[in-house]
């Protein structure tokens, strides 16, 4: 296999899964960061009066994990030239759980220096992401 | 329901913020991001998704926040954030339409210095019914 952030990187080619682990605090530690404290990724009682099944990891979160994997696989932050993906479903943190955010990526293009990678993440084996890419510098 | 003139117009940003180190660390934390000195990609939605509040919540554009569900989002990275950088961050709303009672809003923002581009998103926001 080709390692992350060689030169060589080719289409097709799939890079090695990561897997994170989210749990109520890492949701509270990304609330204070990115300044969503919406009580949906914090308060059990208040997110199923919403209809929801339990606290929720914020979207935004798991983009935030994916966009660690896609900086590692290009040699850093600043590599990554474009990133984006849509909201499928939400990532269920139940209380006193660690709950996986599984990552991989194919690399779907090659060109002009960059490589486009295309990013699956799935928690408890749903995907999470849809239409899930980034752009980054070889 | 948003205001038709508000469609199409961008709205400048409503503060001047200087990036400090202190947020780009916690950030970095929370992704176990060893390399501190520039933001991670997704660090800038802290500040648009904040400047995107003021502006769509405004009475002259008329979102509820509070029914808000984030649909998708993009970022095209001109260049990394840093602690002591100045920016502020316009607001455009490239579109809006309605899907069963749901209102669909697609916002960009533009993180700038004064004189360079830094970072553009585009997030797809949707008010519920």
């Amino acid at each position: 296999m080709v390692n992350a952030g060689d030169p060589r990187m080719i289409k097709d080619q799939v890079l090695a899964e990561q897997v994170f682990y989210v749990n109520r605090a890492l949701l509270k530690q990304y609330a204070d960061a990115s300044g969503d404290q919406n009580p949906i990724h914090q308060d059990e009682a208040f997110a199923k009066s919403v209809g929801l099944p339990d606290v929720i990891a914020h979207g935004m979160l798991t983009m935030a994990l994916v966009g660690k994997y896609v900086s590692d696989i290009a040699g850093g932050s600043a590599k990554v030239l474009e990133f984006g993906g849509r909201f499928t479903k939400p990532v269920i943190v139940p209380a006193g759980q660690e709950v996986d955010l599984t990552v991989s990526a194919t690399v779907t293009e090659v060109a002009d220096g960059k490589a486009t990678l295309s990013l699956s993440a799935t928690s408890a084996g749903v995907k999470v992401l849809g239409m899930a890419k980034a752009v980054i510098e070889l | 329901m948003i205001s038709p003139d508000s469609i199409g117009r961008t709205f400048p940003g409503t503060e001047s913020i200087t990036i400090s180190q202190s947020e780009i660390d916690a950030f970095c934390a929370v992704v176990g991001e060893t390399n501190t000195t520039i933001a991670p990609p997704t660090f800038s939605i802290r500040i648009s998704l904040q400047q995107s509040e003021v502006i769509l919540t405004s009475p002259e554009v008329g979102i509820k926040w509070d029914r808000l569900v984030h649909g998708d989002q993009k970022f095209d990275i001109k260049r990394p954030l840093k602690a002591g950088d100045v920016v502020t961050c316009s607001s455009t709303i490239e579109s809006a339409r309605e899907v069963a009672g749901n209102e669909i809003i697609s916002v960009r923002s533009d993180i700038s210095t004064a004189d360079e581009l830094l970072v553009s998103s585009w997030s797809t926001l949707v008010i519920r019914a």
